[in-house]
């Protein structure tokens, strides 16, 4: 009981801590346009302002949806500071996934929250430091990251992340990712050749991380319940499972 | 008056830009520390290794390096309109590289040179992340706590569910990926880059199952990264 009630607030406090941060966080971003303001003593051109509403309302839709998809993937510590650190598809979610895989934990679980707080938390710093040299020496390093010759490898980046993360977890779940991985190449192949350029997939992709996400849960509900999956665990070994968790989780806390 | 007589005369690369981008960060970065140390003790509390621990790090810093390269390649692109600190800022917290691009080329298009059209392009970029920065601090620990439900009720279709989730997100980007093909052959420039990494990752889990050389495993996905980008300078030259 003890053991359960050091647990919850462990939890209760990551939530309690993550929200302060995320205040201070987002009032600090915030504030920029609003210190230069002050700094040159001006104001807002309304009119200009004006002609940026319409993306400001398309990303906020998207923020609201890749805040319900990235969510259960980062666990509590990780949503925290993954959604204050940004870039979430392209470095954050990935980072911690393969950081969990490699250390062997279950998804979904508090040694799985741990490597996944770390890995965003690293990830952060790195990136942070990263930045802060190349920004210091930016006049060096202008020439060689503007180069022309260079410009492709640094527009693939996605690419080239997608392509090995695909092989090894289409190929540990290939049951769940045939249905969603053929819609969204029809999709987005499709797309392609009605528009006659790539210029619509920059922002399908924004809605089709979720489309995808929800296809690949309702697809694996439909199977896991048909059996394609594995046996169903029933209510017995269920409980059996839990009590042998929480004995588990008890030693290890001694 | 006496305000407008204090103020700055207009520098997009002021010093004292400089300045609060770095103190805002400073922040940021004091949270990540703050996350990381206290799943480092958790994680030894609940019985984690300690080596599993620092080796996480570790994947992570190298993980990270590439991409963090690329979000560079971001803020040099963006500073001959806007500067350097608002790029420097920008893409240091949430937000993206296309979000601030077009926002920013939206609001105004050309180099920025006056101060009006400068905070107002740094508001527009700042208001697009407000559900971004605020929703998870709602909806979080609602979110958490239903998974919690889903896996203390039916442990195996838990973990499907945590699959699924991933799944669902690299199906999406795989698609992404083939998002080009109708604009000729440079369109499939993405697609053969995807493969090239794909194929450096197949080699990597073939070397590892025949060599036994665990290593292997730790730097196989930042090495597909490395390579595919890379792979990407001549395919782009024979196909671009």
């Amino acid at each position: 009981m003890k053991n359960n009630t050091t647990l919850r607030s462990f939890d209760d406090n990551t939530h309690l801590y993550g929200r302060i941060w995320g205040v201070v966080a987002a009032v600090l971003i915030l504030s920029y346009p609003f210190i230069c303001m002050a700094i040159f003593g001006v104001g807002v051109n309304w009119k200009v302002f004006a002609s940026g509403i319409s993306i400001i309302v398309m990303y906020c839709a998207v923020g609201a949806v890749e805040t319900f998809t990235y969510t259960p993937m980062l666990g509590s510590g990780g949503t925290y500071l993954g959604f204050v650190t940004g870039n979430l598809s392209n470095l954050k979610v990935p980072c911690a996934l393969n950081c969990m895989d490699q250390a062997g934990v279950e998804k979904g679980t508090e040694e799985a929250e741990v490597i996944s707080t770390i890995s965003i938390a690293v990830s952060s710093i790195v990136t942070m430091i990263i930045l802060v040299l190349g920004v210091v020496l930016i006049s060096f390093l202008t020439p060689v990251l503007e180069n022309e010759s260079l410009a492709p490898a640094f527009d693939n980046v996605l690419p080239a992340l997608f392509g090995g993360m695909a092989v090894v977890y289409i190929s540990r779940n290939w049951k769940i990712s045939i249905i969603p991985c053929v819609l969204m190449l029809l999709v987005f192949i499709i797309s392609s050749y009605v528009t006659g350029s790539g210029e619509l997939s920059g922002t399908l992709i924004g809605v089709m991380v979720p489309v995808g996400v929800i296809v690949t849960l309702a697809s694996s509900r439909y199977m896991y319940k048909k059996g394609w999956l594995g046996g169903q665990e029933t209510p017995a070994e269920q409980q059996q499972e839990n009590a042998q968790e929480e004995n588990s989780d008890g030693e290890a806390q001694k | 008056m006496i305000y407008q007589i204090n103020a700055a005369e207009f520098n997009k690369n002021a010093p004292i830009l400089y300045a609060i981008v770095a103190i805002i960060l400073a922040v940021v970065v004091a949270q990540a520390v703050f996350f990381l140390v206290r799943a480092y003790r958790r994680g030894v509390k609940i019985g984690m290794s300690k080596a599993v621990l620092n080796k996480t790090m570790l994947r992570a810093a190298v993980f990270t390096i590439a991409p963090a390269v690329a979000i560079l390649v971001g803020i040099v692109a963006l500073s001959q309109k806007l500067g350097i600190p608002l790029p420097w800022l920008r893409l240091s917290v949430i937000g993206s590289f296309s979000y601030e691009t077009i926002a920013a080329e939206a609001v105004y298009p050309g180099i920025v040179e006056d101060a009006t059209i400068y905070v107002t392009v740094a508001l527009v970029m700042t208001c697009g992340m407000l559900v971004s920065m605020f929703l998870p601090l709602i909806t979080g620990k609602k979110i958490q706590r239903g998974l919690m439900h889903i896996r203390q009720k039916d442990k195996k279709w838990g973990e499907i569910f945590m699959n699924a989730l991933f799944l669902g997100m690299i199906s999406a980007f795989l698609g992404y990926v083939f998002g080009d093909v109708g604009e000729g052959a440079s369109g499939w420039i993405p697609v053969l880059v995807f493969l090239v990494s794909a194929l450096v990752m197949a080699l990597c889990g073939l070397l590892l199952k025949v060599t036994k050389w665990r290593w292997i495993n730790d730097y196989a996905l930042p090495f597909c990264i490395i390579v595919g980008m890379a792979a990407a300078v001549p395919i782009t030259m024979l196909l671009g």
